[in-house]
Parts: C-alpha cells; structure tokens; sequence
C-alpha cells in the first residue's frame, strides 16, 4: 500500500479536478492560498483556465462569467472573502449559476487571525445573501472529505445550478496528511442538464428543479440577469411569476433534501449520549468517544457532512433513542442553533470554543463526564 | 442582418436621453461589422445604462453594478470566440473602478462603452465620479467639494490599447464603436450624454456643448502606441500551454516494517530560515515509508524570513483522529524563538519524552529527558540543525529510525541533495 501526502487544500484542488472543474478565479487569502496555487499548477496542464481577479468580487465575477459560458469554476477564500463575494453569491443563488466556493475558514470576526482556525462562517454561508434562499454547505473533517465532498459540491452545484460551500477550516486545509488516495470512491461525475427542444426559455423548469441549461455563445440566444425574472429572463413584476420563481429557488434544494444530506455515524449500543459534531472537531469527538468506550462509558457520534440544508430527517431520527445530545461546535454556538430548531423536545448540551486551538478530545470528554 | 434591435422591447428612455442615440449607434455597428449574434454578448451592469442587454438579440448578461466587466472577463476566458461588449454609465464606472483599471492592464479583447451622462440618473440624478464640480445635481453640495475624473486618462495610464471618446449624438458614433469592437484588446469607448431626466434640468448641456467638451478634453482617437502589446487571453494561452507537466500526488510506498509502534507526536521548535518544515516533512515522509499514517501542522509567521517555525507531527499506526499534538514524545528545542512559541507544553512532558535541546537554547522546566547537542562542535551549521536532530532521533530510535529516514530522505530528495543530507546524519549517528 502507498499513501498520498497532502494539506487538505491540495486534496480539495485534486477533488475539483476529479470532477471536471476547468475553471478557477481567486485572491490570495491566508489560509485558502493554497487552493489557488494547486489550481494554478493543476488546471493548465489539463487545458484549464486559472486566474487571480484583482479582488474576491472580481473573482467571483470571473466564475460567474465561465459558469454562464458553460465551464465548471470554483474559487477559494475565507471569511473576509466571502464578506466581499456577497453580492455576487446573491446574483449566483437567485439566477441559479452553478459555482463552487471553498471557504477555509479562519478565526474571525473581520481580518481575526489568518493562521487561526475556526468554524467562524457556518450561518454566515447559510445567511450571508440577499433573500434567504437556500444553499448548500459541505463541511470536510479531513484532507480525504476534502478530496471527495469537492466532487459532492461540483455535482450539487451542476444539478441544482446553485453556488455550493465547502466550509473547510485552516486545521483542515493547511494540515498535511496521509490517505489512502487510489482506493477513494469518487460519486460518479454530474454534468449541468443541457436544454433540448425547440424554444429556450432560460428560466423556465419544472416546480421543483432548476432549469435546462443553455451557455452564453451556443448557437441559441441566452439571457442572464440578476434583476427578478421571469422564465425569459426579462424583468417581472408580475406577482404570481415572482412567487412561483421564488418557490422554486427554495424548494429545488429543499425536495433533494434527503438525498443531499451527507454525514458518518457511530452508534453505541447501551449509550445514552449522543455527540453531534461538524468539520475538524468531529475528529477529537470521534478519538473521545474511543477512549470513553475504552472507560466503559460508550456514547454514540454523528458527524455531520451537509450542514445545509439542515439534515433534519437525519436529526429527528438519529437522535431518536438518546437522553442527553452534546452539540461540540469550534465557534461559540452557531449550529446548535439549528439542531435545539429541529431537535426541540430533547435536551441540547452544548460546548464551544473560539481561541484560534482545536477543541481537544480531553476537553470532550471532560464535557461529557462532567454534566 | 439589417438590425439586431429586438423588436419586441423598444428602448424606454426619457425623451431627449442620450442612451437612444447610444443604442442606435451600437446596432449600426453590429449591422455594420456583420456580427454573428450568437458569438456575441450585451453585458450591463446597473441603472439606466444597464437596460442595453434587453434591446438587442443577442446573447445577454446583466449583473451587479460595477462589476460588468468581470463577467465580460470570465466568459471571454471561457470562450475566446465571443465578441463580448460592456456597456456601463459613469456610475458603474465609479463603483466599479478596480474592474476598469484591471481590464485596462490586462488587455483581454473586450469593448467597454461607457455612457457618461455626468449623474445617476436612475436613483435621482445624484453626483458620480464624473459630474462637473460646479454642476447642481441631486446631491446638495457633495460634489462641489470634489472633482470629476478623466476615465480616458486614466485608462491610458493603467494600460489601455485602445482609448476613444466622442459625443453620444456624432454622427461617428456607430463607426467608432465599430472600430472599438474591431480593436484586437481592451477598448473604451466614453461617449458623453445628456440625461434629460435628471441632469439637464438644471444644468444646460446641448449636444452643441457636448461636442464643445469633447473638444476641449484631451483628444483620444483609437490607438494607443505606447500601450500596444498583445491580447491577453492569446498571451495567457500561450504561457499556459507551456505548463505540460501536471503535479502527480506525493504518494510514498511502504518500505520497512516496523513492529510494535505505537503512537509518535514530534514536535520541532525552530525558527525561520532553520528548514523546520521540511525537517516537519521528512519525519512524515519516514513514517509513511513505514507504512504509517502521519499528520503535520505547521506554524509559521506570515512574515516567513523571521520569527518562529514550529512543526508539529504525528506518526501513527492507525488512522489519524484529532490532529493536534497531545503528549509529545519527541520534542526538539532548537531555536529560542521557537521554544516561546510553545512554552507551555514543557511543564506537561512525560518523563519518557526525549528533549533534543541545542546548547544555545533556554527551555522551561520540565520532567523530560534532555538531552544536549551542541552542533556548532559537529560544524552544522544552523540551517542543518533540524536535520541533523533527525540523526539523532534515528539514531536513539525516537519516532524514526535509521531505515526510514534513508528512505524519507530518497524519497524527499533528488540524489545529489540526499547525499548531502545524508552526510549531516551521518555526522549525528
Ligand atoms: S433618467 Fe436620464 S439616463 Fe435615465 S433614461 Fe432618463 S434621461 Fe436617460
């Protein structure tokens, strides 16, 4: 057997590769810069385009501009940079231009530490544009979720023809690790359903589904905008037109629910505790959960892999059978929020930390023994 | 084709505004270059500027104020065959500004038309970047405390090839914006306008006093000689074909057996300049090549010449959970600097943790087992300390052994540089 040896930003980059990403736009930020130099020494080979906008907004612009021209494209921040992608990750949800954006997120708020690692952004993703219209957030918890949740996004970015997060975090992207890389089962590759027919109406689809697509510079006329539309793609102020599009932004991602929701599980028999736990604090809990199985004090871990949408199916059932749920977040409380939202009758502990370490799996156990 | 206006949307501009002669002018330059419409795309931005891609039957992008140009950019990228045109108000060109300037450097073959009408008309006829500083717009006074910029000088000195400005009503217009779209490269296009929705009511602008601006304004006619250079997306095309080689994986076979291994955290304490990181590296590479899985943090300043390199490792038979060092069995202490960086964990070390301290080095107390190295007596010199401490954890068998850092360092390494790597070991064991 033979290991790979990378930082998860580099087993992102390989992942975006592996699904046909020929496109990348960024701006060097500490900790995601490395995404942008594999991508840079990646793409070209492969007949790819890479280039560095000259700020987050223009790189946004750049992918949103190749996407609409039918190329696969990501791009890579963190938090400060999601800040300025804001309005042009606004114009991707609402008029439905697939992207993939990795954020490996640092300790905020604002410029915070750019070698501090944090789950700073996980509502931020979900809230930080216009609307609420839903979107997608994968969370790795290793360079190996990096390598495969980047061709997950890819595919979710494809098929809803939505910006999809990858909420990575600098303990993840800039950690160098061995895996197993030439025995991963990579999802089968999703491609964009291309329109067929007779007359195009960009917007038009079914009521739970995104549009056929059709790019700008193919022999039929194509028409994007950021203004609310209609299915031409022309300006509407018609209200029941604005309510159906609306509808149908939110429910093309929440009818796939179930299906989009990626996650690992470990459950114990005879334990009353259940751990839930996202990105790389999943991994102290799981080493926790080890040693307190060793004491004889099992107790059961879910480690989420979709954040949004909320796996709430998932939640309700998983947690089901358990007394006492411990929520472990690597900021001061951001998705517990959802899980005591959809978890409202069971009793939510919750622990938290935001001073640029990793949660230790002594701290985990310490909150688990001592409640 | 004898017109590209879409029948079905006629312009909706105030009686008077500039915009319609712009839009007639810019249809008489696609009929007259004879433009495939499906090899070409209306991009606009916000305001009444930005109503351009709804009139033609062309392919159409309308985004975010200001930010035209980057779309423009990105499917032009994508698909060198468009003939991508931006249309943008002075607005636009305002909000905008890093956009233009990039554009202007880059040099990719785009055409920018900007309708500068001296205001935004659209939200009110407030003052924008190129509204005259005695001008009565809708925004008080504001504007009689700055003053308007000259995009066209500006533009050429950010690296425009092609640089044109004319009124909106010169009967020229469609020709010069031919010659614009015609240019091989970035080309703007500022037309000079009159918003009678807005501007014009308190401020007399006649196209007679346009052409009057224009005259007095520098002139700019098309080229610019001393900008001339090549296209961007050919020139970037160029460069990235050169770029053959794709970066395989760094995948490391199993080499040596290791029996009973448990558990190994590595901690190396150095500074910048002390080849921490690869010292960091080469430990992963040894346990890999034992089959083992590894992990490494590191942690450098950003200013990467000075301060502390720290390099935290774990070598582990089994997979890797949480990946921060816990109890540290190797801890080696070579640089002041480095040892601040993580004063703490000494008080924590087991009584089996092996210290490598070098003998200008101060540590903090500790139950450890230290040990003291001075390197300058070995003559190593500083940048080989950490290399030369993993000599000294084969030797003593800490974490790695002799077996496996040969193999990390020939996997590391190319020949010549592993035996001079290999001479520093050797100097340790
Ligand atoms: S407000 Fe000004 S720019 Fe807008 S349509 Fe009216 S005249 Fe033209």
């Amino acid at each position: 057997m033979a290991l790979s040896f990378m930082e998860g930003n580099e087993a992102l980059a390989r992942g975006a590769i592996a699904a046909g990403c020929d496109f990348f736009a960024g701006y060097p930020i500490t900790p995601a810069t490395t995404i942008f130099n594999n991508m840079l020494n990646m793409l070209p080979p492969k007949g790819g385009i890479c280039i560095q906008g000259e700020d987050e907004i223009a790189s946004m612009g750049y992918c949103i501009g190749a996407s609409m021209a039918g190329k696969k494209a990501l791009t890579a921040t963190s938090g400060p940079g999601i800040s300025l992608y804001s309005e042009q990750l606004s114009f991707a949800i609402g008029s439905e231009i697939p992207l993939v954006i990795a954020d490996v997120q640092r300790l905020g708020p604002s410029t915070g530490s750019a070698t501090r690692g944090a789950d700073s952004d996980i509502q931020f993703l979900r809230w930080g544009s216009t609307s609420g219209v839903p979107v997608i957030v994968l969370a790795p918890k290793d360079a190996l979720d990096c390598y495969v949740l980047a061709v997950h996004a890819f595919n979710y970015a494809e098929e809803f023809r939505c910006p999809v997060f990858i909420a990575s975090n600098k303990e993840i992207g800039m950690t160098r690790e061995s895996f197993d890389l030439d025995s991963v089962t990579l999802p089968p590759i999703v491609e964009r359903k291309m329109f067929s027919g007779d007359s195009y109406l960009p917007f038009e689809a079914e009521p739970n589904a995104a549009p056929p697509f059709l790019p700008i510079g193919g022999e039929t006329l194509v028409r994007q905008t950021s203004s609310t539309h209609g299915p031409d793609g022309y300006i509407t102020i018609d209200p029941d037109v604005i309510a159906q599009n609306q509808a149908r932004l939110r429910e093309k991602i929440h009818s796939a629910r179930k299906r989009i929701t990626l996650f690992e599980k470990d459950i114990k028999e005879n334990s009353d505790t259940l751990i839930i736990s996202y990105g790389v604090t999943a991994r102290a809990v799981e080493d926790a959960g080890k040693t307190l199985e060793s004491k004889g004090k099992p107790v059961s871990t879910l480690t989420l892999k979709t954040l949004w949408p909320v796996p709430e199916e998932l939640l309700i059932e998983t947690a089901k059978p358990f007394k006492r749920i411990v929520v472990i977040e690597m900021n001061l409380g951001q998705y517990v929020n959802e899980i005591k939202r959809v978890l409202c009758d069971k009793k939510i502990m919750f622990y938290g930390q935001m001073n640029g370490v990793l949660i230790t799996p002594a701290k985990i156990m310490e909150v688990i023994e001592n409640e | 084709m004898n017109s590209y206006l879409n029948k079905t949307r006629p312009s909706v501009y105030c009686p008077g505004c500039t915009h319609e002669k712009i839009t007639k002018g810019l249809d008489k330059a696609l009929v007259k270059l004879n433009l495939p419409a499906d090899k070409t795309v209306i991009v606009t931005d916000i305001g009444c500027s930005g109503l351009f891609d709804t009139f033609f039957n062309v392919h159409a992008l309308h985004g975010i104020h200001g930010r035209a140009l980057t779309y423009a950019s990105g499917l032009k990228l994508a698909n060198p065959e468009l003939n991508v045109i931006v249309t943008m108000g002075d607005g636009g060109l305002g909000i905008g500004g890093a956009h233009v300037l990039a554009s202007c450097r880059k040099n990719l073959d785009l055409t920018l038309i900007i309708l500068n009408n001296f205001n935004f008309g659209m939200t009110g006829g407030q003052y924008s970047a190129t509204t005259p500083t005695d001008a009565i717009v809708g925004s008080e006074f504001l504007n009689h405390a700055e003053i308007p910029l000259d995009i066209c000088a500006i533009a050429q000195s950010a690296g425009a090839t092609y640089i044109d400005r004319c009124s909106g009503h010169d009967e020229r217009l469609p020709g010069k914006i031919a010659s614009a779209i015609e240019h091989k490269g970035f080309s703007i296009i500022e037309t000079l306008g009159m918003c009678t929705g807005r501007y014009t009511k308190k401020n007399p602008l006649t196209p007679k006093a346009l052409d009057q601006m224009i005259t007095d304004l520098p002139a700019k006619n098309g080229i610019i000689e001393k900008n001339k250079r090549p296209e961007y997306g050919d020139r970037y095309r160029a460069l990235a074909k050169e770029r053959k080689t794709f970066p395989e994986a760094v995948t490391i076979e199993k080499q040596t057996d290791l029996k009973n291994y448990q558990q190994q955290e590595v901690v190396i304490l150095g500074s910048a300049g002390m080849r921490i990181v690869t010292a960091g590296d080469i430990v992963c590479y040894a346990g890999l090549c034992a089959g083992m899985n590894v992990s490494m943090k590191n942690d450098y300043n950003i200013t990467v010449l000075r301060g502390q390199s720290v390099s935290e490792i774990l070598i582990s038979p089994e997979k890797i959970g949480y990946p921060g060092i816990e109890s540290p069995s190797v801890v080696l202490a070579l640089s002041d600097e480095g040892v601040q960086r993580r004063k703490k964990i000494f008080a924590t070390l087991k009584p089996d943790t092996f210290v490598l301290k070098e003998r200008s080095v101060t540590i903090p107390e500790t139950n450890a087992d230290v040990v003291e190295i001075d390197f300058r007596k070995f003559k190593i010199k500083k940048q080989d300390w950490a290399l030369a401490s993993l000599g000294v954890m084969a030797k003593k068998e800490k974490a790695i052994n002799k077996a496996m850092l040969t193999y990390a360092l020939k996997s590391r390494f190319n020949e010549k540089v592993y035996l001079i790597a290999m001479e520093t070991i050797e100097k340790m064991i």
